[in-house]
Formats: C-alpha cells, structure tokens, sequence
C-alpha cells in the first residue's frame, strides 16, 4: 500500500471487492481502508461513485464480490449473504444530508442511537453532547428547515458520528454548500474526521476537498480505479486526463527512448528525465509560453497552434490551443494584450524540456500497485 | 475556478435581463366556462338555502329523527374513516414501496368501487356478508353474527365505497414524498416498521390527512350501497341521505330540504374547519 500503517497485522475495516451491473455501467473496484483512515473515492459525474458508496452502505446489493465490514461479510454474493443497512455498523452524511424534516436536531442525531437500544432520556443527552461538539448546542430545538446549510451539514455529521460506525460515508458532503462556508465547513470536518477512529470513505467529485480531507486518493472512471496513491504522487503524476485536468496538468501518453517522448507519428517532446517505453509526460499550464512568430534556438519544443478558446483562471487567462497535440497555456493578461490573443489565432507554443516531467506509464515498474492484494 | 468564472457569467446576464411584468387578459374561452362551472356548482346548494322554510325550521330541527338520522351519520362516518385508516394506509404503502407481481392489477381493483355503481357495491357486498352470502353464512354460523341491516353494515358499505379514495390519496402521497429518507433511517439502523412509523408517516401526514377528510365526506354522503346492504331502519340503518330520500318520497319537500340543509351545514363546517387544521398547514 502506500505507506506503512502502525499496525500492520490489523485487519483492515473495509475489504471490498464491489461489482455492480446495471445495462449500461458496470462497477467493479476493489477497497480496503484501515481503522483511522480516510479514502477520498474522486472522479467524474457518473464513473459509480455514489452507487460504490450504496454499495458499502446496504443500500445497492452487489451483483458479484463481496463486503467485509470490521470482519463481517454483509455482502457476498457467492454464499448468499446479505446484511441489511440498518444492521450494518456504518454511518452515512448524504449529499443534502437527508435530515428528517419533522424532528428537530437533537431528535435527529438521538434517532440513530435510539434505534441502536439507548433509552430515549440517554440517547437525547447524547446527542445533546453531540451537537454541542460540532459547536451547534443553541440550536439543539431547531428544525432542519431553521438551520443553515453549514448547520444541517454539521448535524448530518452529528447523527452518522454518534451512532460510533466502524465506516462513515460521506457522499458529497460539502457539494450543496456555498463557496464561503464551505471553507469553514471543510476545516470543521477535518477535525471530526481526524478524531473519528473509524474508517472513513468521502466521495466528491472536488479535488480539494479530496486533497484536504483524504489520506489516501482512489479515482474511479467509467467504474474503475484508474490511479490510486496519495495526494502528491497523484498531483505530480497524474494518469488520466480526468486527472490531468483535475490536477491542472497537461498530459500526455507516448514511447520514450531517452530524453525524446513520441506522442504520435509526426510529433515528439523533449524532456528533462530521460526514459524509455510507454510513458506519460506532463507540465503545468504555466509552463507554456505563446510567441507571435517561431522563435530560435534553445533546446525548447516549438510547434504552430490555433487558439480555440480562453477563460479566466484566477489573476491569468487559461488559452486552450488546438495543433498536433491540444494543450493549455496560462499567460498573464498583459501578455494577452501585448499578443491580440484571440481565439481562431495562430502563435507558436514553446514549452521547456525542464519543466516537463516524464514517468513510465507501466505501473508494474512503479512504486504502487492500482489494485490492492 | 471555471465554475465560479461561469456562475459570474449567470449572475451578470441575470442582472441584464429585467424581470418581465406583463399583466394579461384573462381569455375569454376560459373565463366564461369558469364562470358557468362555478355557477353550475352553487345555484343547486343556493337554490337548498332559498327554498328552507326557515319559519318552521326549529321546530322541525326538533324532531327526534333528524338528529338521530344526523347522529348515526356521523358516527358510522367517523368509524368507516378509522376502518379505512387502518386498512387503507397499509395498502397504499404496498402499492408504493413494495414491488410485486402483479401490482398493477391491484392497484385497479383498489380502484373498482370509485367507478362501480354504489348500488351494485351494496348488492356485491350482501353476496358475501349477507346471511347467505360466502363469508356471511360462515359468521353467522360460527359467531352468530350478522351484518346486513345492522348499524355494522352501514359501516362495511362506507368503508367499501369510501376506501378507495383514501388509498388513492396516501399512495399518491407516499409516491410523492423522497423515500431517500426512508435510506437515510435505514443507515441509522431502523427496519422497515420503525422506518414507517417513525419517518415515513409523519412525512406524509398531510396526504394521509387530506385523504381521511376525502374519505370521511365520501362516507357521510353514501347512499347507495347503504339502502342496498344495510337497509333503511330509522335510529339503526338510516343516515341523513337515506333520510333525506325517504322525506322525500313521503312527500315532504320541506322535511326533504330541511334535513339536505342540516347535512350541508353540518359537513360543511366540518371539512372547513379540518382544512384550516390540516390541508392548508400542509
């Protein structure tokens, strides 16, 4: 795995092998996530995410494989076994967390605890505890509808943290929240997940709330874990261009010998590491520089390009340009102007063999395995 | 920062587009079959308070009858309605949330007896609960029991015709209310019972509420199936309608329109009174 936990023999709480058929989309990954530890689950809108989460939680039986929750099979379908959710040691924050509209908060968080067989007077007292922890005691008699989003969020946690789940799923749990409070929320939900012995799965589709929240990072595409490992190696290496562009890269897939990458038949990159065979190579937009005529000399790659689009990207613009390979460029506004940057223009893109980077696309020969044993 | 770069681009088109305020004409083509519609609704209920011989109205008010006819009505109602609750919001939540084979078939026969002919409701009702009827002959038999022309068979025939109504307004309720809640339980670890009791009912309240009231007022104006089935016994079997029919025929238009006012009246405030409680809270 990716690094060394303390205890090595510890089972771990999660160990799964999840396939989920349906007509047009098929689900197959593999999840193991130790006590303590949190998995950020990240890719595309519909990659199965979310049905890999239902899966865990009871809520999707599986077609074929099998779920071991804290050394239980509640799933597996080759000896027929079948737990439940509500008999499954979990705990669910739902993407617009699915308060109970009729209950107030402190009945929502003691809802689960009373169904766990705490007497009612207990069980609001506990969850009184609770609300107070996520910093909500003065508004323990509310209803979901007086609460702020932050607010519900933060009893959503509540409730899925009070029933003490060996794994709490978090699907999308900062999506439905604006910009602002999202920052305080994320930082909020830090901390809860830091002292959360369990093990935690967060699925989102947001790489900072991955890079922030997870330890380690699996992405999923079309169902399938495409790159694994934690948030440097997968921000420095990405593998696809979902990640690629998640990570703010440009990427590309080629056949190295030495410090040439060919991408295709007619063109080649230099690069700064020298390889060999199939690889991936990659560089940051602002790494790109744009010039009106071809400019000489320097061990640099030049190739003509056609500006197909540009947007704003914090204080630059991001210029998109087509030619033999696609790639984004990040230039300072006053460069744009000086350049009558407009789309359908043709420049010439220069890129720096020093800042490309060039990895074997083989993962056998690298340091982690895309699937666990 | 794409996103927020494209919801910058909504808000400011937001902005440079005004709101659109333009105050039309109703059309002719609707607004004078309204009209009519409306018309058509309440001359009938004002053509009742015109033709009240008011002057006689306490005195006939007083008339043991009347009240015990009204009395009757609204108790069997009441009854039938619980019968109906009881019955019915478990099987609307079948229809909703379970998936069976033959599902759709159910959910058509639930819906017979809204087209069935109240009279034939009550003829069908007597080939099985009457004294000869298939379970009918079995109660009497076993238990001594009897429903037709009881007070008993006033209820079986409104809960029959009344039922379907209710049923019809929860599952629709149930279809309607997000059943994500429901999961949302089940992750904290209640079953399905618990679920329905503890999350789903109060959820949908309003529409079980809204379909008590529909069922009720279905039930206090039953006439068919009840003369059928349970006859027309004065303190016994006799409600309002069935009361209202036989002034009627005896010839007693004034009698007839009195207790039809009574009736309206009465049913009137109710509902009113259980829409300000429950329908428009919702």
């Amino acid at each position: 795995m990716t690094e060394v936990r303390p205890e090595p023999t510890s089972d771990p709480v999660v160990d799964a092998h999840l396939v989920v058929e349906r007509s047009r989309f098929q689900l197959d990954l593999k999840l193991r996530i130790d006590a303590g530890e949190v998995v950020g689950l990240l890719g595309p809108n519909g990659a199965g995410k979310t049905t890999a989460l239902r899966a865990l939680a009871g809520l999707q039986p599986l077609t074929a494989g099998h779920v071991t929750l804290a050394g239980a099979d509640v799933d597996r379908t080759d000896r027929r076994v079948w737990t439940p959710a509500e008999r499954r040691p979990i705990g669910v924050v739902f993407q617009d967390y699915l308060l109970f509209p009729h209950l107030n908060a402190i009945d929502n968080v003691a809802f689960g605890l009373r169904r766990h067989g705490m007497d009612r007077r207990t069980a609001r007292r506990v969850a009184t505890t609770w609300l107070a922890r996520v910093g909500l005691g003065e508004h323990a008699r509310h209803k979901p509808r007086q609460l702020s989003g932050g607010q519900a969020q933060r009893v959503a946690l509540a409730r899925a943290l009070a029933v003490h789940p060996a794994l709490l799923l978090l699907d999308e749990p900062l999506a439905a929240l604006d910009a602002r409070t999202r920052l305080e929320t994320r930082a909020e939900l830090h901390r809860h997940l830091t002292e959360h012995d369990g093990a935690t799965l967060l699925v989102t589709h947001d790489p900072l709330d991955a890079l922030v929240l997870a330890d380690r990072l699996i992405i999923i595409e079309d169902g399938r874990m495409v790159q694994e490992g934690d948030a440097a190696t997968i921000t420095a290496q990405p593998r696809t261009d979902y990640v690629a562009r998640l990570v703010g890269l440009n990427l590309y897939r080629g056949t190295a010998e030495g410090r040439t990458v060919r991408i295709d038949d007619r063109f080649a990159l230099a690069v700064a590491d020298p390889t060999q065979g199939d690889v991936f190579v990659a560089f940051p937009p602002s790494a790109v520089a744009l010039h009106p005529h071809q400019p000489d000399g320097s061990p640099r790659n030049t190739w003509p390009a056609v500006i197909t689009g540009m947007q704003r990207h914090g204080d630059n613009l991001r210029v998109q340009l087509d030619g033999p390979i696609g790639v984004a460029a990040d230039i300072t506004p006053a460069a744009a102007a000086h350049l009558h940057l407009i789309p359908g223009r043709s420049v010439w893109v220069a890129v720096k063999a020093a800042e490309t980077r060039a990895y074997p696309a083989d993962t056998r020969n690298q340091g982690f395995r895309p699937t666990p044993p | 920062m794409v996103r927020a770069v494209r919801q910058d681009a909504v808000a400011r088109s937001e902005v440079a587009t005004p709101p659109s305020r333009r105050t039309q004409r109703i059309p002719a083509p609707l607004l004078l079959p309204a009209i009519a519609g409306l018309a058509f609704l309440v001359l009938p209920l004002a053509g009742l308070v015109i033709r009240t011989p008011w002057a006689s109205l306490p005195q006939r008010l007083g008339e043991s009858g009347a009240l015990t006819a009204l009395r009757l009505s609204l108790q069997t109602a009441t009854i039938a309605t619980l019968v109906c609750l009881m019955l019915g919001v478990p099987l609307a939540w079948l229809l909703a949330r379970v998936e069976f084979v033959g599902r759709r078939a159910v959910r058509a026969l639930v819906t017979v007896p809204l087209v069935l002919p109240p009279v034939v409701g009550g003829v069908a009702l007597l080939l099985v609960f009457g004294r000869k009827g298939v379970l009918g002959a079995w109660l009497d038999a076993t238990f001594g029991f009897t429903l037709p022309f009881t007070t008993t068979g006033v209820v079986v025939a409104e809960a029959f015709v009344a039922m379907p109504f209710l049923v019809i307004a929860v599952e629709g309720a149930l279809r309607g209310a997000d059943d994500r809640y429901e999961e949302a339980a089940a992750t904290l670890g209640a079953g399905r019972w618990t679920t329905f009791t503890h999350v789903t009912l109060p959820l949908v309240a309003p529409g079980v509420a809204a379909g008590a009231v529909l069922c009720w007022a279905r039930a206090l104006g039953e006439f068919g199936a009840t003369i059928t089935f349970a006859g027309n016994y004065p303190g016994i079997t006799q409600t309002m309608p069935l009361a209202v029919y036989q002034t009627m025929e005896g010839g007693d238009l004034d009698g007839a329109v009195v207790l039809s006012l009574i009736l309206l009246t009465v049913s009137v405030t109710i509902l009113a009174a259980l829409r300000d409680k429950w329908i428009t809270s919702a």
